[in-house]
């Protein structure tokens, strides 16, 4: 497998939507082939902007995108027979059956296989006689990514491919995907599940406001992210009790009542230093927290700047409009669309929940 | 979903044939083909209304003096019975036809495939559109026994009419799509153009009987080089200047239909 092969090439990508909402401001990234690629971001970062321009659905507005050699935008035929792609939410008539809708995609699909391998892979030849809209939102998942790779794809874009699903599912669909991977397969994939990425991913990009806020192996994410150690101090007890921090390795701390939440490239020099620390003292560290730097403290992390910068945006926003007068009626409507798009997915906000793997 | 299927279906070599424009465009209007005999209500606008109001039509014919015109209650009848045909049966189903699978992101999703913009809004169409021609057929035979409509006597002017209907009715259920919200809203958004195409293009009432003014400004409407085409192939009186400027008058809508498609259709949900 020659990973030096960038299958998919991207170039200083920008997308705007009518009304000036910049969803996708400036991003750079490469995908070699075999590789799983995940675009990691919380709602609204631009992430499914950023696929439907590599799928060639519409058009940058700036930067290069080049497929498998090719724009994807522009040299449509070229690309279509090469690519599989599952967007995040339905595109099938609901009227027609499983088997009907199988058999209309692999014949507009080259080198498709045959209609009954697809439905046994997405587990569904029991009901290839059911309505569409008569499936539950995992079966109709699961037949949208049957339908994505029945051409044998080299490159499979997969918009949110286990949103919606249970954790079952979420498996099954892990194993296909790496399946396809270990044939040969190049896949491009966001998500807002971090175990996802975690578990997947080759290589992922956070995506935050439009921009790469990191980039790399989960590793090489993870570690440009500190540890953590969190404790309550006792009661009778103040932070300057503490061992001088900085002879730990910690290079950062935040007091929050009594609780005491420290940072740390050098984990265990500062948990051992802790330690001894308490038991030298007799100080009992009540609800002991030692983690890792994970690719959950490095997501937290950029969602919890999403969340601080949040007014000001409103703010911003809505000065820049009062500033550029009247807006057209159909720039804003588009703009509000892109701004829906990426966040109905779910119909709920982040709740910390979601990024605990 | 087992991990060997999935290598299996990665490999090129399992794969089937490569596909051809044709190949796809008939996968296509194949799925439409079974959409459209699971609508009931596409089915009633299309069918049954064009075969119905001619019916009704006929007492008002007969209180015209089309005669003074040169026609009968026949040759009135027909070409209204087509045009309601390229009205209901093509353009106003065609128009929920679009905006329908527009909403259900159909149309988003089968951009993602190897599908042609042109082979997706055709395949959509050729549904009904084959429907709108074999209701023409059945319309012409039995107006033949039952109203003593003769044979054309221009057939050649008489397909070339319904085949620019065809066309242009297709083309504008494209762009009335475009500004139609939901399925709905189509009975609204389709209205102008059934009811301007009703009072002025010769359906309900023959451009002959118009005062010369108002007939010559009808006569630049899209449906009524349609109708005129149809009606002078059965007459065979249209003259070689009237029938070329009915060919271009048709061709002039044909082309500004399509122009309009392309830069005015919405791929993705209004919203």
């Amino acid at each position: 497998m020659n990973t030096n092969e960038h299958v998919i090439e991207v170039t200083d990508l920008r997308r705007v939507y009518g009304g000036g909402f910049e969803a996708v401001r400036g991003i750079s990234f490469h995908v070699g082939r075999g590789e799983i690629f995940a675009l990691l971001g919380t709602n609204g970062a631009g992430k499914t902007s950023t696929v439907e321009l590599l799928e060639g659905l519409a058009r940058p507005d700036g930067g290069r995108i080049s497929v498998l050699g090719h724009d994807p935008c522009t040299e449509r035929a070229a690309v279509r027979p090469r690519t599989g792609v599952m967007l995040q939410e339905g595109g099938f008539p609901s009227e027609l059956t499983v088997a009907e809708t199988a058999r209309m995609w692999a014949g507009c699909v080259s080198g498709a296989g045959p209609v009954g391998r697809a439905l046994a892979l997405a587990g569904l030849t029991a009901r290839a006689d059911v309505r569409v809209k008569q499936l539950s939102g995992g079966e109709r998942r699961r037949l949208d990514l049957a339908l994505a790779v029945i051409g044998g794809p080299e490159v499979l874009f997969l918009d949110e491919p286990s949103t919606g699903l249970d954790a079952e599912g979420r498996r099954d669909t892990w194993d296909v995907v790496r399946a396809l991977r270990d044939a040969g397969t190049t896949v491009l994939l966001t998500t807002h599940y971090l175990e996802e990425a975690e578990q997947l991913a080759d290589r992922l990009a956070i995506l935050h406001r439009g921009r790469i806020a990191a980039a790399g192996t989960p590793a090489e994410v993870t570690a440009a992210q500190p540890s953590r150690i969190a404790f309550e101090l006792p009661e009778g007890y103040l932070p300057g009790d503490l061992p001088p921090l900085g002879e730990l390795g910690v290079s950062g701390h935040e007091v929050d009542g009594r609780v005491i939440r420290l940072h740390t490239r050098e984990l265990q020099r500062a948990a051992t230093g802790l330690l001894v620390w308490a038991q030298r003292t007799g100080t009992e560290l009540r609800r002991l927290d030692v983690r890792s730097a994970s690719l959950e403290e490095a997501f937290l992390g950029i969602a919890r700047e999403a969340s601080n910068g949040m007014a000001n945006d409103a703010v911003n926003k809505a000065s820049a409009e009062a500033a550029t007068g009247r807006t057209g009626r159909r720039g804003r409507k588009s703009a509000g669309r892109a701004e829906r798009a990426e966040k109905d997915k779910t119909g709920k906000t982040y709740g910390t929940e979601e990024f605990v793997a | 979903m087992s991990g060997t299927t999935v290598q299996d279906t990665a490999g090129r070599a399992a794969g089937g044939p490569v596909t051809t424009p044709a190949r796809r465009t008939a996968a296509l209007a194949r799925a439409e083909l079974t959409l459209l005999g699971r609508s009931r209500s596409t089915l009633v606008t299309a069918v049954l209304v064009p075969l119905a109001l001619p019916v009704s039509l006929a007492p008002a014919v007969d209180g015209m003096h089309v005669q003074d015109a040169g026609l009968t209650a026949g040759l009135v009848l027909l070409p209204a019975a087509i045009g309601f045909t390229l009205l209901f049966g093509v353009y106003s189903a065609l128009t929920v036809i679009y905006t329908a699978r527009r909403e259900e992101l159909v149309l988003k999703r089968l951009r993602t495939g190897e599908l042609r913009d042109a082979e997706i809004l055709g395949g959509s169409a050729l549904p009904v559109l084959a429907t709108g021609l074999m209701q023409a057929a059945v319309l012409v035979a039995g107006s033949t026994v039952l109203l003593d409509v003769p044979a054309p006597k221009e057939p050649l002017l008489a397909v070339l009419g319904l085949l620019f209907g065809l066309v242009i009715c297709a083309a504008l259920a494209a762009v009335t799509a475009a500004a139609t919200r939901t399925v709905e809203s189509a009975q609204v958004t389709t209205a102008p153009m059934v009811l301007v195409s009703m009072a002025g293009s010769g359906v309900a009432v023959p451009l002959e009987l118009m005062p010369d003014g108002l007939a010559s400004a009808c006569a630049l409407l899209p449906l009524s080089p349609v109708i005129t085409l149809i009606r002078g192939g059965w007459t065979g009186s249209l003259s070689a200047h009237d029938a070329l400027g009915a060919v271009g008058t048709a061709l002039a809508w044909t082309a500004l239909a399509v122009f309009a498609v392309r830069r005015w259709f919405r791929w993705e949900p209004r919203r």
